[in-house]
Order: structure tokens, then C-alpha cells, then sequence
């Protein structure tokens, strides 16, 4: 593999590397007043970036064509998918962002910046072949994630979460790092390939302490319970624009992370980290519907569906086949779709001087007073539920139809039956919505980018959708088919 | 007409109006909602009118494959015709039925009925697995708004109530379909009524399945959202609730339990026996000591689907038939009862029986119709509630005298709570002055009382016109039950064709 080819498989990188630090220069010379415009040239490239790893996508691209820099980085379909929806939450964040913080005057330049190093930090974790790939990946990820989360100088609540957000974080990435020492130790390699191949047969019990400590910090990263404890908290601290973030983009990319290393690297031992996927799945499951019954503040409930979700993706995982990694990939996008359109609407909802609204009661009575936006909320919380005909039961039937395929019926049983505890804090914020005398709190007037972008949010979650279904499996089982590749 | 895709054009049509009721003002809601549902209806007759009886068994089949893992496909035979007729037959009559009671929030409201029809007709027409579970499900949304937001006092924790003990019953039967897909390799209706799955896989199957039925139905012990639902909705939801969608279970039982697992299905018959016989004896007892109208009735539907239910698990033809005559029956006569009561709340504003009294004195035409829904509630010969209990318990007999005999009391106690409702409610004195004082039918009442009353004197004078649609289907459905059919207990003998036996045996009956 020549050097020329390996630099135009990491053009996406490339691209987001040197824009990035071209616009860092644009920001300390033009100063805060150019981050709007700093703002747009990030979804540019983030866009000229969605293209250059559409292809491969589509190509259903995968082997040993793949891989860049001695098969340490790959440019695989199932890292175009992974990226796809990386650059698409990363740009959401990018437009919802000014308008939330200009009304704080604490729009800064370097937002943009720490979104385009972020979602490169993230393009390298799907992309990772090595588990060092890995973390220098996930390391450019989680600083700038810390920093994005106390963002609001001015606000409390912010500094909190960043700060808690840092410090469980650092300890995760260290649980992670000592699995990898591990894993070195008794591998003798840090590639993913390398890792296959050494971990046939009989592991030893170092081997399997490794295993278990990098899927422990990989599972902090996706707020899988029981490492889900710093969730609540950050998605309620950080300013919402950046939650926005959170639920979607550093999902994506950790889930991906995650994928790779279970089913790449430790692809032949499946029954040492099966059990626990499947305990993570469950307890996910049901915390995080457990949890969120109590919760009034609409962030928080966020916080605790993204757990539970979480709970149905690691469904898939469990059952380590194929089509479990496809109907993984398909819950994502559904999953970015709908944590998209549920923050745009909590975006939206704002107080009639502009602040937001963020506790559950206070949007009593909104489908009198702001129809359209309360059938929004609606249809988000539905299908969140997964309740059809709304698109957030295509994800869970996917998911279970996998599970059943692989014969885990018990654990299809079990979870598909705990979702009905989730479905119970989810009608909650309709009832409130839609039973309840108004009291008209929510005043505030939307930006036309919002509406936008809650329109296509809410579109991608309705019926309608369905008939994208054939298309975004098609493109799932190109990516899950390149995570399978036999090396 | 069989190219045309008029299923899908009836279900085109409730949608788009319910996205016009969003838009368009307030006042005119109703008509647009009125209007859908009058073309839907047309279009029902128009089905009915060219499904070619004893013809193909699967007719007006549409087929187009949209989506990953299942297709949008269409077809009906006899039995989902003729649900299709009842839900199309009392969508207008609830628009009626709404049309001056409901005064917030009007636009939503005919919007949520309206996607109602579209997916209770989806229902019974899918013949794909998954399109019928999504539409199946689906229903919860919109039944879940209409509860919450237009019901009564406690109306929350009855759309709570609803809302999580149905899906609950479905979401294993999703897990079982999963499987049965995956097992059979096609989500084909059609293919799988045909499919023998493994007899043990059969018996998990069987319970998920009925895990969703039996609180659709609903089941005694699993009915108690019923009683809460019906008593808090609206006059129009509570007619459609009675009158369609809990024909849902049952269908779902002679649409996929019966012909999909007929040996667990003769398997778990005692159960649903014990079940059915003590949802007869005990609601029919708790319904006698009723105090709220609405209540009453739900309870009465409770026992009538019991009956439903043991007529299925009679394995024979008239047990089947009998059962749908009774959902038929009972979707018209609930429904009727339910439009009953509406009536004289919209009035009142009172559910309570005791607030009312005499009303045969200052509304004597509004008790004519009330009679005679109560007595084809109770099964009057002459009446469509009679046919479909007598071949009821008629193929129950021939499997289990002592099932047949405690459901009879049903009969029996029905007749005592309906009738006890009808004295208090029509007899007596004029204990309440506002109540004396209530102005007989209206214009708008008397149109949708009397294609109800027609139609409930049609089933019982002539059921054959609701019978010959599906005689064929419910005679396959007969014989794919053959191979698992259980024992009688009658133990009835035919005897060896005697040329003259006639005559002693008429002589034999002398003595």
C-alpha cells in the first residue's frame, strides 16, 4: 500500500485537520465576531467531507483496499456510515448553536473549531484499525467534548457538567488504557487484525481482564448503565446546543468504536464479552426507564431515553452477528433522527423573553397554544417509545428481529418488555402536553434555520419514512458487511 | 373493478381528511370528517357489493413492496369484509354522535378518529404480518388522545390504563411474529394460515399471541382497562371502541391463533374456557350492581366477548360463525347502547342511573330504541344478538356441555342487569324534575338511531346476507382446525341411516 494512497483515504481527516486550523487562525485574528461566519465554513467542510466518504459507502467499500497507514486507519462502509452521521449531528449543532448563545452573548469562535476537532476526533474512532487509532481518536473527542460541555462560562449549571464530565471521563479513558496495556500484554499487538488473530482459542485470563476493562470505558463513553451516571447531569448542565451534540454525534462514533472492537478485534472470543453486553443491555433498559419517571426537567429525561436506547442498540451488539451490526447501524441513524428533532423541539421551546424552557410542567397545555409544536414533541416521544407507525419502531424491530434471527428469544422477550416501562415516562410529556390545562409558558418565537430542521427531523421520524426503509438497510448491510470482513 | 386498489383508497381517505381537519377551521372539522367517513362507507358498499361471494378466498389483493422486512399488502376475505362493513357502518354514526358534544379542540379530535378508521381498516385488511402489527399498534396513539384529552373526570389514568396494558399484550406477539417469520421464511398472511409450525413452538407462540388478544378482547382477569376507558371516553370513542376495536382480538384469534396453531390452540381450549365462563358469570354479576350507565355496558361487552371466545374454541362451524355474528351483533348493539346513553348525557350530563327515571313519559321514542338495543343485547329472537349467541352456544354444546350451560346464564343474567337498567332508566316515576323535563330525539339522533335499529332487525330477521361472505372462509378455516379438533363431551352419535326410523322415532318421542 503506497503512501499516496493512504493520504487520499484519510482525505475526509485531511480535509477537517487542515480546515480546522486554518479557521483557528481565521478566529484569533477576526476575533468572536466572525464565529457566525466561522459557523458556516465549518458545515461547509463538514458537508465537502460528508461527500468524500459517501462513496464509499455506497461502493459498499471494504478488505484490504480499505486500509490506510499499514491497516491502522480504515476507510471502510461501515466507518462512511459512522461518519455520515457524525457530519450530520456535528452540523446540526453547528446551526442550532449561534442563536442559543447569542442571547448570551457568549457566542465564541472557537465553538465551530471545537465541533470540526471533535467530529475528527470521532471520523478517527470509526475508522480505527489499532487500538491506538482508537484512542488518540476517542482523546480528540473527549477534550473537546469537556471544554464544548462548559461552554456557558457564565452559567453554573455549565461549568458542573463539564467539570464532572472531565473527571469520569479521564477515569474512563484510563480504564480504557489499562484494558489496552493489557491487551498489548498479552497479544503482543495493538492492531485490530493483530488482536484477531492472537485471541484464537483458549484466552487468558489477562486477555479477558483486558476485554473487560476497554469495553467498561467504552460503555462510559455511550452512557451504557452501569457507567451511565455522569449522563443526567451533562446532557442537564451543558448549554442545549451541545447536548444536542452529545446525543448524537460522540453516540454515534463511540457506538461505532465499540462495534469495531467487540466484533474486529475480539471477534473470536464473542462469548467472553457477550454476557456482558447483554447485562449492560438490560440494566440500560430498564435504569434508564426507571430513571427518567421521576425527572421533570426535559434534558434530564433525554438523558435517561439515551441510556435506555442505548440498552435496545447494545440489543444488537449482544447478539454478535451480522445482521445485529446492521440493525445496530439502522437504530443509529433512526436514533440521530429523533434525538435531533426531540432537541430542536426543546430548543424551540422558549419563554416569551426568549429563555428557555426546560421543566416538563411548564409545558402544560402547549397543544393549545402551539400546536404544531406540541405534535412535534409528540411524535418524538412516540417514537422514542417505539411505538409504530412513527419511525422509532423501525429501529427496535430491526434490533429484535435480529435477535430473534440469532435465537436470543429470551432476550428479545425481556427487553421488549421492559420497554413498556420506558413508554410510561414518554407518555408523560404527551399527557402533560395534551391533557392538562394550558398555561401558555411557551412564548418565544423560532428561528426559520430551527424550523427547518425540525420540519426534516420530524419528517425522517414520521410514516413517511418507511419507505426509506429499503434504502437505509441496504446501506446498513453494506457498512455491517465491511465490519465482518474476514482479514 | 379488481385492479382498482380500493382498499388502499379507503384507507387513503380518513387520512387526508385528517390532515385537512388539522388545517382547516374549527367549524368545519366536522363536516370534512362527516364527509370522509360518508365517502368511506360508499366505498365499503361498493366492496361489498362486488366481493364475489364463493369465489377466491383472498379477493381485492393489492401488493407493492416498499419496505425492508415486510410489503404493503392488501386483501380481504369474507371475515374482514364484513368488519370492514361494521367499522365504515359506525364511523359516520360517530362523527354523529360527536357532532355537537365535543367542544374544544374539534380539529384534532375528528383528525384522531379519522386515523382511526384508516388504521382499523388497515387492520383488518393486511396480509402482511408486520403491516398488520404496525397498524395494530398503531391504534394506541390516537385512542390514547382521545381518552386523555376528551374524556371524563378520571380520564388520564384510564388513557394511562389503556395505553400501557394493550401494548404490553403486544409487544411479545412482536417478539412471536419475529419468530414465526424467521421460521417460516415469509411474512404472508395467507402462507402462514397454511404454515404447520412445530407443535411445541406452537404452544409460545399460542401465549404471545394471546398475550395481545386476550387484553384487546379483552379477557376476563385482563379486562379491567375496559370498564376505565369506556366510562371516561367520549360518546363517540366509546362507540367505536365497543364497536370495532375490540373486534380486534377476536379477529386476531380467527386470524392468526386458529389457523396458525390449531394444536395449541386445542391445547389451551380448557383455559380459555375457564376464562370465558367466569368473565360471563362474574362480570354479568358485577354489571347487575352498576350504578353508572356506561359502566354497565362495558361490562356487558365483557361477557359478550366471552361468548366470542368460547364460540371460537368450539373447533365447528357454528361455533365460528356464531362468533362472528356476535362481534358483528355486538359492534352494532354496544355501539348503539353506548349512543343511547350519549344521548341522554349530552342532555344531563349524568351517567348516574339514579338521576334518571320515567324518561318513557316526556321521551317516548328515545325509549322505543333504547328497548330494543336492550333487548338485542339480551339475545331477543327477532333481533341480531340472538343468532349469533344461539350458533355460539350451539357449537360450544357440542364440545362441552357444562361450558355450554354456565355460558347460557350469561342469557339469563343479562337479561336481569339489562332489564334492571331499563326499568330504572325508562319506568318508573319522574323522580327528577330536569330529568322529566328532557326533550325527545333529535333530527340529528333520529338519523343515527335508525340505520342502527334496521341493521339489528336485518341480522336477526335475515343473517344470511352477513353469513353467505363467509361461510367459505369460516368452512376452510373449519377444516384447517380438523386435524386438532377436540373431543366432545356430547359424544352425540349419528345414527346408521334407518329408511323407517321416522316413524319410531316420532313414536318413541309420544312416549
Amino acid at each position: 500500500m503506497d503512501f499516496a494512497r493512504s493520504l487520499w483515504l484519510v482525505a475526509p481527516e485531511t480535509l477537517l485537520s487542515v480546515a480546522g486550523l486554518i479557521l483557528l487562525l481565521v478566529a484569533a485574528w477576526a476575533g468572536d465576531k466572525a464565529s457566525r461566519a466561522i459557523s458556516i465554513a465549518a458545515v461547509a467542510v463538514l458537508t465537502a467531507c460528508a461527500f468524500l466518504v459517501a462513496p464509499a459507502l455506497w461502493a459498499g467499500a471494504m478488505g484490504p483496499d480499505t486500509e490506510a497507514f499499514g491497516g491502522q486507519y480504515r476507510a471502510d462502509a461501515f466507518a462512511a456510515f459512522g461518519k455520515l452521521l457524525i457530519y450530520a449531528g456535528a452540523g446540526v449543532t453547528l446551526i442550532v448553536a449561534p442563536a442559543f448563545f447569542d442571547r448570551f452573548k457568549a457566542m465564541r469562535a472557537e465553538l465551530p473549531l471545537l465541533v470540526m476537532f471533535a467530529s475528527l476526533g470521532m471520523g478517527m474512532m470509526v475508522s480505527a484499525g489499532d487500538l491506538l487509532t482508537l484512542y488518540i481518536g476517542l482523546e480528540l473527542n473527549s477534550l473537546s467534548a469537556y471544554v464544548m460541555a462548559s461552554f456557558l462560562r457564565t452559567d453554573e449549571r455549565s461549568a458542573e457538567a463539564g467539570l464532572k464530565y472531565f473527571v469520569l471521563g479521564s477515569l474512563a479513558s484510563g480504564i480504557l488504557l489499562f484494558g489496552v496495556s493489557l491487551i498489548y500484554g498479552f497479544t503482543g499487538g495493538t492492531s485490530f487484525a493483530g488482536i484477531h488473530d492472537a485471541l484464537s482459542g483458549q484466552m487468558a485470563t489477562g486477555a479477558l481482564f483486558g476485554v473487560i476493562f476497554v469495553l467498561a470505558g467504552l460503555a462510559f463513553k455511550i452512557s451504557a448503565a452501569p457507567f451511565h451516571m455522569w449522563t443526567p447531569d451533562v446532557y442537564e448542565g451543558a448549554p442545549t446546543p451541545v447536548t444536542t451534540f452529545f446525543a448524537t454525534a460522540p453516540k454515534v462514533a463511540a457506538l461505532g468504536l465499540l462495534m469495531r472492537v467487540s466484533l474486529e478485534a475480539f471477534g473470536q472470543q464473542t462469548f467472553a464479552w457477550q454476557q456482558v453486553v447483554i447485562f449492560a443491555s438490560l440494566l440500560s433498559i430498564v435504569i434508564g426507564a426507571l430513571g427518567a419517571i421521576g425527572q421533570n426537567n426535559i434534558k434530564r429525561l433525554m438523558a435517561y431515553s439515551s441510556i435506555n436506547n442505548v440498552g435496545f442498540i447494545l440489543i444488537g451488539l449482544a447478539v454478535a452477528t451480522q445482521q445485529g451490526a446492521s440493525a445496530m447501524l439502522v437504530y443509529l441513524a433512526i436514533y440521530v433522527a429523533m434525538s435531533v428533532a426531540g432537541f430542536v423541539v426543546i430548543l424551540l421551546l422558549r419563554d416569551e423573553n426568549g429563555d428557555q424552557v426546560e421543566a416538563i410542567s411548564d409545558l402544560a397545555g402547549l397543544s393549545k397554544t402551539r400546536p404544531w409544536l406540541a405534535l412535534s414533541l409528540a411524535s418524538v416521544m412516540f417514537s422514542l417509545a417505539g411505538i409504530p407507525p412513527l419511525f422509532g419502531f423501525w429501529g427496535k424491530f430491526v434490533v429484535f428481529k435480529a435477535a430473534v434471527q440469532a435465537d436470543f428469544i429470551a432476550l428479545a422477550a425481556i427487553g421488549i418488555a421492559a420497554s413498556v416501562i420506558g413508554a410510561f415516562y414518554y407518555l408523560k410529556v404527551v399527557k402533560v402536553m395534551y391533557f392538562d390545562e394550558a398555561i401558555d409558558k411557551v412564548r418565544g418565537k423560532g428561528e426559520l434555520s430551527h424550523t427547518m430542521l425540525l420540519v426534516l427531523a420530524v419528517l425522517a421520524n414520521s410514516p413517511l419514512a418507511y419507505l426509506g426503509t429499503k434504502c437505509l438497510g441496504a446501506l446498513a448491510d453494506n457498512a455491517a458487511a465491511a465490519l465482518f470482513y474476514a482479514y | 373493478m379488481m385492479g382498482f386498489p380500493i382498499l388502499s383508497l379507503m384507507l387513503l381517505v380518513p387520512l387526508v381528511a385528517a390532515v385537512a381537519c388539522l388545517v382547516v377551521p374549527r367549524e368545519q372539522a366536522r363536516s370534512v370528517a362527516l364527509i370522509a367517513t360518508f365517502i368511506d362507507f360508499v366505498l365499503g358498499m361498493i366492496l361489498w357489493a362486488n366481493y364475489d361471494i364463493g369465489g377466491a378466498q383472498w379477493q381485492f389483493t393489492e401488493s407493492a413492496a416498499l419496505f425492508a422486512g415486510f410489503s404493503w399488502k392488501l386483501g380481504i376475505d369474507g371475515i374482514a369484509l364484513m368488519l370492514i362493513a361494521l367499522t365504515v357502518f359506525l364511523m359516520p354514526v360517530c362523527i354523529g354522535a360527536s357532532w355537537t358534544s365535543i367542544d374544544k379542540r374539534q380539529g384534532e379530535y375528528y383528525a384522531a378518529f379519522l386515523v382511526m378508521e384508516t388504521l382499523m381498516i388497515g387492520v383488518f385488511a393486511a396480509q402482511d404480518l408486520f403491516l398488520f402489527y404496525i397498524m395494530f399498534e398503531a391504534g394506541l396513539i390516537p385512542m390514547y388522545l382521545i381518552i386523555g384529552v376528551w374524556g371524563g373526570a378520571d380520564r388520564i389514568y384510564a388513557s394511562y390504563k389503556f395505553f400501557l396494558y394493550t401494548l404490553l399484550g403486544s409487544v411479545l406477539m412482536l417478539i412471536a411474529m419475529f419468530w414465526m417469520a424467521n421460521a417460516a421464511g415469509t411474512t404472508d398472511i395467507p402462507t402462514l394460515m397454511a404454515y404447520n409450525f412445530p407443535v411445541h413452538a406452537q404452544t409460545w407462540l399460542w401465549l404471545a399471541f394471546f398475550a395481545s388478544f386476550a387484553v384487546k378482547m379483552p379477557m376476563w382477569p385482563v379486562h379491567t382497562w375496559l370498564p376505565d376507558a369506556h366510562v371516561q371516553a367520549p360518546t363517540g370513542g366509546s362507540v367505536i371502541l365497543a364497536g370495532v376495536l375490540l373486534k380486534m382480538g377476536g379477529y386476531g384469534f380467527i386470524r392468526f391463533s386458529l389457523p396458525m396453531f390449531p394444536e395449541a390452540s386445542a391445547q389451551f381450549a380448557p383455559l380459555i374456557f375457564g376464562l370465558s365462563m367466569a368473565a360471563v358469570v362474574i362480570t354479568s354479576l358485577i354489571a347487575l350492581v352498576q350504578t353508572d350507565m356506561k359502566k354497565l355496558i362495558a361490562y356487558s361487552s365483557v361477557a359478550h366477548m366471552a361468548i366470542v371466545t368460547v364460540g371460537l374454541f368450539a373447533f365447528n362451524v357454528q361455533g365460528l360463525e356464531g362468533s362472528m355474528i356476535v362481534m358483528l351483533s355486538h359492534g352494532l348493539v354496544a355501539g348503539a347502547l353506548f349512543l343511547c346513553v350519549g344521548v341522554i348525557y349530552d342532555r344531563l350530563h349524568t351517567r348516574e342511573i339514579d338521576r334518571y327515571g320515567g324518561l318513557s313519559i316526556n321521551m317516548p321514542r328515545y325509549s322505543v330504541f333504547f328497548l330494543l338495543f336492550t333487548m338485542a343485547s339480551i339475545g331477543l329472537p327477532g333481533t341480531s344478538g340472538f343468532v349469533g349467541e344461539f350458533l355460539s352456544l350451539i357449537g360450544i354444546y357440542q364440545i362441552s356441555s357444562w361450558v355450554a350451560l354456565v355460558c347460557t346464564t350469561g342469557i339469563i343474567l343479562g337479561a336481569a342487569y339489562m332489564l334492571y337498567l331499563y326499568r330504572r332508566v325508562a319506568y318508573g316515576v319522574q323522580k327528577n324534575a330536569d330529568a322529566a323535563a328532557m326533550p325527545d330525539l333529535d333530527k340529528r339522533e333520529w338519523a343515527m338511531m335508525v340505520p342502527l335499529a334496521v341493521v339489528v332487525l336485518w341480522m336477526g330477521v335475515y343473517p344470511e346476507s352477513f353469513l353467505a361472505p363467509m361461510r367459505k372462509d369460516i368452512a376452510a378455516l373449519d377444516a384447517r382446525l380438523a386435524q386438532a379438533k377436540p373431543k366432545g363431551d356430547a359424544d352425540v352419535k349419528m345414527g346408521a341411516a334407518k329408511p323407517a326410523a321416522h316413524e319410531n322415532m316420532a313414536h318413541g318421542g309420544a312416549h
